[in-house]
C-alpha cells in the first residue's frame, strides 16, 4: 500500500546533495575524472589558458547542442544544423560589403527561416523529423555550394576577425556567449511555460493536445530556435577563421547529438537538461584537447572518442534502468 | 485457511493447488501465504483491489515470478517454474490484458507462433498450418479466418486469436487477466461463451476482473485477496456484489444512491446539431449547470468521438452549439479549455497523463498561465495546487514532482481529475471515469462527481457501465446506431429503459 509521504523534499546533507546531482548528471563526474586524468599526464592541461581554450573549442558544437536540446526533448531531431553552419558562415563572409551587422543578421535569420521551414514541414505533413531534416541536411548543404561555389570565401574587411578575437581576460567572447546561452536555455526549459510544454510534448503528445497545449507552435518554435543557434554557430565559425567554405560544419550535427545524448537527454523525448548537455559538450572538448596535448594521433582520437561514447551510454543505461 | 471444497462435487479434480505462496518485493510483501485450489472444469475468479496481489499471484502461477515461499502443485505434481515458457509447456497459459500478437502476421501464424509445422525440406508447411488452424478455430467455435492479418482484426477478434492459442497448446489451465477491458458487451458475451466452451472441455480457468457483475455471471467460485492476503473463497451462486465487495475492502460501502434530486441551473452547453462522421448523424443534446448528464451506449457507438468533437479534438462537417446561450465554434482543445471545458479521456495513460512527470506538473499543464509569475513558472504555486487537490481528492502520491507512472489506476485518474478541476471548468466531460479503477477509488470518484455537480458544475459522464449511469445521472441519453434513441429524466431511469435504448431500431 502506498502511504502518504510528506510533500516537502527531505532535507539532505550537502554531501548527499552532491551525490544526487552527480547521479542525475553523470557526465559531470566524467568531466571531473577527465580533467584529473589529463592534469596528471601533462602540466599544460590544467592552465587557465588551456581551460579557456577548451571552452572556446567547445563553443561551436555547443551552440548547436544548446539549440538542438529542446528539439530532442520534444521527441524530434534536426540533422540539418551542420549544413546551416556552412550556409550561415558563407553568407556572413560574402555579404560583408553590405555592412557588418546586416551581414550577420541576414546570415542568422536565413537559418532561422530554414529551421522554421523544417518545423512547419514536420508538423503539417506528419513526416518524421529524422527524414525531413535528413533531406534538409542535403538540400541546405547544396544551397551553400550553389551560393559560394567550390571555393573558400574570405572577408574583405577585418571586422569579422576582430569579432572572433574579442575576449574578456583569458575568456574569448565566443565562450562567454556560449555560457550565457546555456544559462538562458536552462532557465527557459525549467522555468517557462514554453519549456514545460517542450518536456510535456516529448512525454506524451496526445495528452498535451488533450490539455489544450499549442503543440504545433511549440515544436515549430523549437525548430526555428535550433536553426537560429546553427546560424549563430556559423557566424562565430566565420569570425574565428575570418573565412568560410561551403564544407564547414560537416558532421557537426552528429557531435551535437552525441553530446546531447551523453548529457542525459532521451532520444524518445520527454527528458533532458541543458546542464547535462553543457557538461557533455565540455567533456567531449576536454577529451579531444587532452588527447591532443599528450600527442595521441588524430586517428586514435576518433577511435577513443567512439569507444568512450559507447561505454558512457552503456553505463548510463545500467545506472538509470528502473 | 483453505478454500472450502463444496464445488468439488460438481467440478473435476484439483488442477492446481497454490500452497502458502509468499512473494516479497523490495519494501512490500505482495503475497502473504496465499493458498487457493483451482479445479478442472471450473471458472475461478480472483478479486481484489489494485495492489491486492492478484497480478503477482497470476505471474507466479504463469512462471513470470518465482515465489519466495510455498509451492504449486499442478495436476498432482509439485512444480518449480523458472520461466513462462516452462509453464506454457506444462499447460499453463496466461492471457494478458494487453494483446500480444504480431500484428503483421496471419491468424494462423500467430496461433502457432513458436510451434509452426515444418515439412521435410525445413520450410513452413502452410497447408498443415491452415488445416490445424481451422481445426482449432472450429473446436473453439470462433468466427476467425486463418489467413486474416491479425493486426487488421477488431480487438475482440484479436483476443480470440490469443485464446485459440490456448486451445492449440492444449493448455489445461488458462488465466484471463481483465479480458473484457476493451470489449463491447456483445463481444464480452461471445468471450463468455468461449470460456464456457473451454470449461466444458475440462480446462481450469482463473479469471481476474474488476467488474463484479461479470464475475457473478461467469465464475463458479470467487477467491478474494486483500493486501496480499487470502480473504476467503465464495460460492458464486450464493453471494451478491456486496458480499464480494465487503471482503475486498474489508468494510461495507455506503450507498450513494440516496441523494436529493438536483435542481439544474442555466443551460451551459447546448448542441442544436452535431454530426460525428462515421458515428453519429445529427444528434442534439444540452447540459445544465449542476446537472449530471449520463451518456450511455455500447463501445464503438461514437460516444467518445462525440466528446472529441465537443472538445475540438475532432473535426465535424456539421455542428452548431451554444455556450451559455451564445453561438460558439470550438476548433481546438485550447478553444475548449479557454471557454471552460475539461475532458477526462477514456484512456488516461495515452491521452490523460504524462507518465514521467509528477502529479503537480501534470495538473498544471492545461493552465500554466495560472502558476506563472512574471513569465516564469512558480514551483510554490504548483505545489500549492497539487497539495490542494491531493487533500480534496485523497490522492496517495509520493510527492508533487514524483513520476505518476507507478501510481495505481485510481490515483492516476484522480490526478487527471485534479488537472481539470484546477482549470475551474464550467463543464466537465468524463469518458469512462472509473475504468480500471478499484472498487474503493471508484466509490470516491463517484462521490466526487456528485459533489462537483452539487457545487454547480455541468457534467457529462460517458459510460458503458449501466450501474454507473444509473447511479450518477440526473438525466441520461442513450446513443445507438448513430442516433440519440432515448432521453431519460432521472424518474424514468432504469436498466430496462437503458436497454430499450440500445435494442430499439
Amino acid at each position: 500500500m502506498m502511504s502518504q509521504v510528506s510533500a516537502h523534499e527531505t532535507h539532505m546533507m550537502p554531501f548527499a546533495k552532491v551525490i544526487n546531482v552527480a547521479k542525475r548528471n553523470p557526465i559531470w563526474l566524467v568531466l571531473v575524472v577527465l580533467i584529473a586524468l589529463f592534469s596528471f599526464q601533462t602540466p599544460y592541461f590544467l592552465t587557465v589558458f588551456n581551460l579557456s581554450n577548451i571552452l572556446y573549442q567547445a563553443a561551436l558544437i555547443g551552440f548547436l547542442a544548446v539549440g538542438l536540446t529542446p528539439v530532442l526533448i520534444n521527441g524530434n531531431v534536426d540533422l540539418s544544423v551542420g549544413a546551416m553552419v556552412a550556409l550561415s558562415a558563407c553568407l556572413a563572409v560574402s555579404l560583408q560589403h553590405i555592412g557588418f551587422v546586416p551581414a550577420l543578421v541576414i546570415a542568422v535569420l536565413a537559418c532561422t527561416c530554414l529551421g522554421l521551414l523544417n518545423g512547419i514541414i514536420v508538423e503539417y505533413t506528419g513526416v518524421n523529423s529524422f527524414i525531413v531534416t535528413l533531406a534538409a541536411m542535403l538540400g541546405v548543404r547544396g544551397l551553400a555550394f550553389l551560393y559560394a561555389g567550390d571555393t573558400s570565401l574570405s572577408s574583405p574587411t577585418s571586422d569579422l576577425m576582430e569579432l572572433g578575437m574579442m575576449a574578456v581576460g583569458p575568456l574569448s567572447a565566443t565562450a562567454i556567449v556560449f555560457v550565457i546561452f546555456v544559462v538562458v536555455f536552462q532557465i527557459m526549459l525549467s522555468r517557462t511555460a514554453h519549456g514545460r510544454n517542450t518536456y510535456a510534448i516529448g512525454g506524451n503528445r496526445a495528452a498535451c493536445e488533450n490539455a489544450g497545449v499549442h503543440v504545433r507552435r511549440n515544436v515549430i518554435v523549437n525548430f526555428a530556435v535550433s536553426g537560429t543557434m546553427a546560424g549563430i554557430a556559423g557566424v562565430s565559425m566565420a569570425a574565428q577563421l575570418g573565412a568560410a567554405t561551403p564544407s564547414y560544419g560537416a558532421e557537426y550535427e552528429l557531435w551535437a547529438i552525441i553530446a546531447i545524448v551523453l548529457g542525459g537527454t532521451s532520444l524518445q523525448g520527454g527528458r533532458g537538461t541543458m546542464i547535462g548537455t553543457f557538461g557533455a559538450v565540455l567533456a567531449l572538448a576536454a577529451l579531444r584537447n587532452g588527447l591532443n596535448l599528450i600527442q595521441v594521433s588524430g586517428f586514435y582520437v576518433l577511435v577513443i572518442l567512439g569507444l568512450t561514447l559507447i561505454i558512457a551510454l552503456v553505463l548510463d543505461r545500467q545506472f538509470n534502468r528502473e | 485457511m483453505k478454500a472450502n471444497d463444496k464445488s468439488s462435487q460438481r467440478a473435476g479434480e484439483i488442477s492446481l493447488s497454490v500452497n502458502g505462496i509468499s512473494k516479497r518485493f523490495p519494501g512490500v510483501l505482495a503475497l502473504d501465504k496465499v493458498s487457493v485450489d483451482v479445479h478442472a472444469g471450473e471458472v475461478h475468479a480472483i478479486c481484489g483491489e489494485n495492489g491486492a496481489g492478484k497480478s503477482t499471484l497470476m505471474k507466479v502461477i504463469a512462471g513470470n515470478y518465482r515465489a519466495d515461499e510455498g509451492d504449486l502443485v499442478f495436476r498432482g505434481v509439485k512444480i518449480d517454474l523458472r520461466s513462462p515458457l516452462q509453464a506454457k509447456e506444462l499447460g499453463i497459459l496466461l492471457i494478458h490484458q494487453e494483446i500480444s500478437l504480431v500484428p503483421e502476421l496471419t491468424v494462423a501464424e500467430n496461433i502457432f507462433l513458436g510451434s509452426l509445422p515444418y515439412n521435410r525440406m525445413g520450410f513452413v508447411d502452410w497447408q498443415q498450418l491452415y488445416r490445424r488452424t481451422e481445426e482449432v478455430i472450429a473446436k473453439a467455435g470462433f468466427k476467425l479466418s486463418a489467413k486474416d492479418i491479425a493486426g487488421e482484426l477488431p480487438v475482440a477478434r484479436q483476443q480470440m486469436v490469443e485464446i485459440a492459442r490456448a486451445v492449440a497448446l492444449q493448455s489445461s489451465l488458462v488465466i484471463f487477466d481483465e479480458p473484457t477491458a476493451s470489449l463491447t458487451e456483445a463481444e464480452a458475451k461471445a468471450l463468455f461463451d468461449t470460456i464456457r466452451q473451454l470449461k466444458e472441455n475440462g480446462v481450469a480457468i482463473l479469471y481476474i476482473s474488476h467488474k463484479l457483475p461479470e464475475i457473478l455471471q461467469i465464475s463458479d467460485r470467487v477467491s478474494v485477496l486483500r493486501d496480499g492476503r487470502y480473504q476467503g473463497t465464495l460460492q458464486t451462486d450464493e453471494v451478491d456484489e456486496n458480499a464480494i465487495t465487503a471482503l475486498m475492502i474489508g468494510r461495507h460501502l455506503e450507498n450513494p444512491n440516496d441523494r436529493p434530486a438536483s435542481h439544474p441551473g442555466d443551460e451551459v452547453l447546448s448542441i442544436d446539431r452535431i454530426t460525428v462522421p462515421g458515428f453519429i448523424d445529427q444528434a442534439e443534446l444540452s447540459v445544465h449547470a449542476g446537472e449530471i448528464l449520463g451518456m450511455y451506449g455500447l463501445v464503438g457507438a461514437g460516444r467518445s468521438e462525440l466528446a472529441e468533437v465537443i472538445f475540438g479534438l475532432r473535426d465535424s462537417p456539421d455542428v452548431s452549439m451554444r455556450w451559455h446561450g451564445k453561438p460558439v465554434k470550438i476548433s481546438s482543445p485550447s478553444d475548449a479549455v479557454r471557454l471552460g471545458i475539461g475532458l477526462v479521456p477514456e484512456d488516461r495513460k495515452d491521452h490523460g497523463l504524462i507518465l514521467d512527470m509528477g502529479g503537480a506538473t501534470n495538473m498544471t499543464l492545461p493552465a500554466l498561465r495560472a502558476v506563472q509569475h512574471f513569465g516564469f513558472i512558480s514551483r510554490d504555486k504548483e505545489v500549492r495546487i497539487f497539495e490542494d487537490y491531493r487533500e480534496k481528492l485523497q490522492i496517495a502520491a509520493r510527492g508533487p514532482f514524483a513520476s505518476v507512472r507507478t501510481l495505481s489506476g485510481g490515483n492516476q485518474q484522480k490526478i487527471v481529475l485534479g488537472k481539470w478541476l484546477s482549470t475551474h471548468p464550467d463543464l466537465l466531460i468524463l469518458d469512462e471515469p472509473t475504468r480500471g479503477v478499484d472498487v474503493g477509488a471508484k466509490a470516491e470518484i463517484h462521490r466526487l462527481i456528485s459533489e462537483l455537480a452539487k457545487a454547480g458544475m455541468a457534467i457529462i459522464v460517458i459510460s458503458s457501465e449501466m450501474p454507473e449511469i444509473l447511479l450518477l445521472s440526473d438525466r441520461a441519453i442513450v446513443i445507438h446506431n448513430g442516433r440519440v434513441t432515448r432521453e431519460l429524466p432521472r424518474a424514468q431511469l432504469s436498466e430496462q429503459t437503458l436497454v430499450e435504448g440500445i435494442t430499439s431500431t
